[in-house]
């Protein structure tokens, strides 16, 4: 019997409309535990490097973790892999909800989908039952209007979908898949689905999950919702927290550019918190977990939607406009579905453009004169692709290009195509740095998070957070002990701190376990209620497979090198390893290269940044090597990079 | 007429619909009680406690599995408290034909909430123990019944039964009935 996972893949593909049931190999679940680590071996194994991310052999991965369906609480983000548009590399968007644990219940760990259908569908997924249906009455509806039309056709309150709006239908790069209060929100894979013309997923499930040690992993699981409850360092304190000074004094407004420091004062405070006691409903939680993270928004003349995370202020923020604004616009763009990180950037961006007479009044006739006017006109330009907005909706590196005429020096705060969060810092921070150059998933608040971001000044008080310090491994504790304000820590720590936060997080995402209990909220107060080393008893006791922290570890690194191995094989290489170019005032660029150097040193690769043959064989993934070898990728004989091959070209 | 009453403690389980955030820990925990081995096995569509939710229109209502009907009601209500909208079938109980609700998956058996019954009793039911944002809360009372069976309404029916179809055919069933056991 498996325990935890149920054993089985469904394969759909669109282009013949056939769906199968597969039984998968426990080898792999022993290997890559689950959620992506499993679905970087499948994309490994399936799209040639050639691949174009929009075409019918892009294969489009919805993972459930290895513990959702399990009663160990939090566990319930699905991972959403495939190919970028944005980036033309490998992504891994992860939404929660309660999509994951239903699809387990109905029989199967993952969602395979390749091809292309000739017309808009839909798939329904009722435990055996799998059916692509007609989506044509769906086409242009809204993610949530999509997912509630779709109940009721079927009948059933208790379906779970996953949909695109008018941005995944129209291919824009920055579009989403929306799932009820979450979304899989990053580098465009709402225009992969869209591309496939799969509208939405419907799932209903009512199999049992089994667990291999019941009465002791129950123990666990019931003393942790209390924890989790009653632990003010977990969960997204931004739900709950009214004083926003942090964000809107710190973070850069508009196109990543300006601070407004003291912006936030009482007056403003009063204002925005009556705003919020108006058109907000409800706190809402994701499935078996007891923070509430996300609230309903319910804005005059919208569609209702669920808000979450730093979109309460984004759009905001990059038009300079009052909180009222942010409410208003996002009754739109949950509806289209688009990321709330990266669309207001690109808006921001065209804003710039338009001030910098790049663009004009013939790519933007009858332009508005204040920022949510233009932000309204640039929304419906982008997710209609319409005129300028059908560059614009290839995202700020594309767009910058496609302008040209100086538009290129206004792409100032992306990484490896990807918009950045818009903050603007002093002087260099070497973890961060190491971090913003290697993390392959582009989006710092995805790889930091168990180190914290800067050093106690009281010594005493950096004494007592290292005593209580159950989350992290000896060396950290020496190493944040030493680390006085304003100096750097020595080049090891920072190899080792970006390595920790990264693994956490690939735990995470094989796992299903929320980030907001684990990968990302050690560095805010040190006490995730998941970390390194009581994650693999409950492993253990949920899988039956026998797992110690060393034992997670590795399995977490074979997870980042696949990953790793799939961008590799895309062009991936050191010289566009850089954080953007403006993110911090004070630079050091040789001690930066040095840096990189140790940290690729570290994880074991070349000077190029590519796996060598060795780190690969230590990880069981000879068939990388071999691969990379046939590509010239890696040469026979040393395992060491092979230069002609390095240029590197994303 | 006190020493006729009977003390009985009756075993309440108190909802706040406000604190509900749609978790459905008390699901998970629920069907994870009742499986065999406890704990084994988990699957909400099991659990004799389910989440009634319309989350955009902010309906969360928890509602645990009570008698089985073999007929759907009709002419269902349909509520609206606090401007919002409730169905009837939101906050009942019932294991009936109209719908999936508190039928096992497999076997379409009716489900019901047993409070957690247990050996030794455990302090309160799954579903409260995990329900930390406080939607649900466990309570127990104490009501004094007059148990004292009543035969006059067995008499109504039967003599409605005597009057339609004749007191032989009754006696008839009757013994046919107690043959069968």
């Amino acid at each position: 019997m498996r325990y935890a996972e149920t054993g089985f893949n469904l394969e759909v593909d669109l282009s013949s409309g056939s769906v199968k049931r597969v039984a998968t190999d426990q080898k792999l679940t022993e290997l890559h535990l689950g959620g992506q680590g499993t679905a970087a071996k499948i994309l490994w194994d399936s799209v040639s490097p050639e691949v174009e991310p929009l075409s019918p052999e892009n294969i489009l991965i919805f993972s459930t973790g290895l513990l959702h369906g399990t009663p160990i609480p939090g566990a319930n983000r699905t991972s959403v892999s495939t190919f970028s548009p944005l980036t033309n590399l490998y992504v891994n968007s992860l939404m929660g909800g309660w999509f994951g644990p239903e699809l387990k219940h109905a029989g199967y760990d993952k969602i395979v989908v390749r091809g292309k259908a000739a017309g808009l569908v839909y798939l329904y997924i009722h435990n055996d039952n799998v059916e692509l249906r007609d989506a044509a009455h769906l086409q242009g509806k809204g993610c949530q209007e999509t997912a509630a039309l779709i109940q009721q056709e079927l009948k059933d309150q208790k379906i779970q979908v996953a949909a695109i709006g008018l941005a995944g239908e129209n291919l824009v790069n920055m579009a989403t898949i929306e799932h009820a209060n979450s979304s899989a929100s990053r580098h465009g894979v709402g225009a992969v689905m869209g591309s496939k013309r799969l509208k939405a997923i419907a799932v209903r499930g009512t199999k049992d999950i089994n667990v291999a040690q019941p009465a002791e992993l129950w123990e666990m699981c019931n003393k942790k919702y209390q924890e989790i409850y009653d632990n003010k360092n977990c969960g997204d304190p931004m739900a709950h927290d009214h004083n926003e000074s942090f964000h809107v004094d710190n973070f850069a407004w508009g196109n990543a550019r300006t601070r407004r420091q003291g912006y936030w004062n009482k007056e403003r405070e009063e204002k925005w918190v009556a705003k919020w006691k108006q058109v907000r409903t409800r706190d809402n939680g994701c499935y078996n977990c007891p923070k509430d993270c996300h609230y309903s928004i319910s804005y005059p003349g919208r569609q209702k939607y669920f808000l979450k995370c730093f979109n309460k202020l984004t759009y905001s923020m990059a038009a300079f406009e009052e909180i009222d604004f942010n409410y208003d616009i996002l009754g739109l763009t949950s509806a289209y579905g688009l990321d709330g990180f990266s669309t207001p950037q690109v808006l921001a961006f065209a804003v710039e453009l338009y001030e910098a007479g790049i663009l004009t009044d013939k790519e933007l006739p009858e332009f508005p004169s204040d920022g949510a006017a233009r932000f309204f006109y640039l929304l419906e330009k982008v997710v209609r692709r319409e005129g300028i907005g059908d560059v614009l909706a290839n995202g700020v590196y594309s767009a910058a290009r496609q302008i040209g005429n100086g538009a290129e020096a206004f792409d100032h705060n992306t990484t490896k195509k990807v918009e950045q969060v818009p903050l603007k810092l002093g002087v260099i921070n070497y973890p961060f740095f190491l971090m913003y150059c290697t993390g392959e998933k582009m989006n710092i608040t995805q790889i930091e998070g168990s180190f914290p971001q800067a050093p106690i000044a009281d010594a005493e008080k950096r004494k007592k957070f290292v005593e209580n310090w159950d989350a992290a491994p000896e060396r950290f504790k020496k190493w944040y002990l030493e680390w006085e304000p304003r100096q750097h820590m020595p080049i090891e720590a920072s190899v080792n701190v970006c390595d920790w936060n990264e693994a956490m997080h690939y735990v995470d995402d094989a796992l299903g376990t929320c980030a907001w209990l684990s990968s990302f909220r050690g560095q805010f107060g040190g006490s995730p209620p998941y970390h390194l080393f009581n994650l693999p008893k409950f492993i253990s006791l949920a899988t039956g497979v026998d797992l110690d922290p060393d034992g997670l570890l590795e399995i977490s690194r074979r997870n980042r090198n696949l990953v790793r191995a799939l961008n590799i094989r895309r062009g991936l290489r050191r010289d566009v390893e850089k954080p953007p170019e403006d993110h911090w005032k004070k630079r050091d660029p040789e001690m930066e290269q040095k840096h990189l150097d140790a940290y690729y040193d570290f994880k074991g690769w070349t000077n190029d940044g590519i796996p060598t043959r060795d780190t690969l064989g230590e990880l069981g993934l000879d068939y990388v090597s071999e691969d990379f070898i046939q590509r010239r990728i890696l040469t026979a004989d040393d395992g060491t990079s092979s230069r002609e091959t390095s240029a590197g070209n994303v | 007429m006190s020493d006729q009453l009977k003390k009985k403690i009756v075993k309440e389980i108190k909802v706040d619909l406000d604190k509900c955030i749609g978790c459905r820990a008390c699901e998970v925990a629920c069907s994870g009680f009742h499986a065999t081995p406890k704990y084994s096995s988990f699957n909400p569509s099991r659990s004799r406690i389910r989440v009634v939710t319309d989350m955009l229109n902010d309906v969360y209502v928890p509602v645990r599995a009570g008698e089985y009907t073999s007929a759907e009601c009709t002419g269902r209500h349909s509520f609206k408290i606090d401007g919002k909208q409730y169905s009837e079938c939101s906050f009942c109980p019932t294991s009936c034909p109209a719908r999936d609700l508190f039928k096992e998956p497999d076997s379409g058996l009716p489900l019901k909430c047993d409070m957690c019954e247990d050996i030794p009793p455990l302090s309160e039911p799954m579903c409260v123990q995990v329900c930390r944002p406080g939607a649900l809360t466990y309570e127990e009372r104490v009501e004094y019944r007059d148990e004292t069976p009543s035969l006059g309404e067995m008499e109504i029916g039967l003599q409605a039964l005597v009057d339609k179809h004749g007191m032989q055919k009754v006696l008839d069933s009757f013994a046919r009935m107690s043959k069968k056991g």
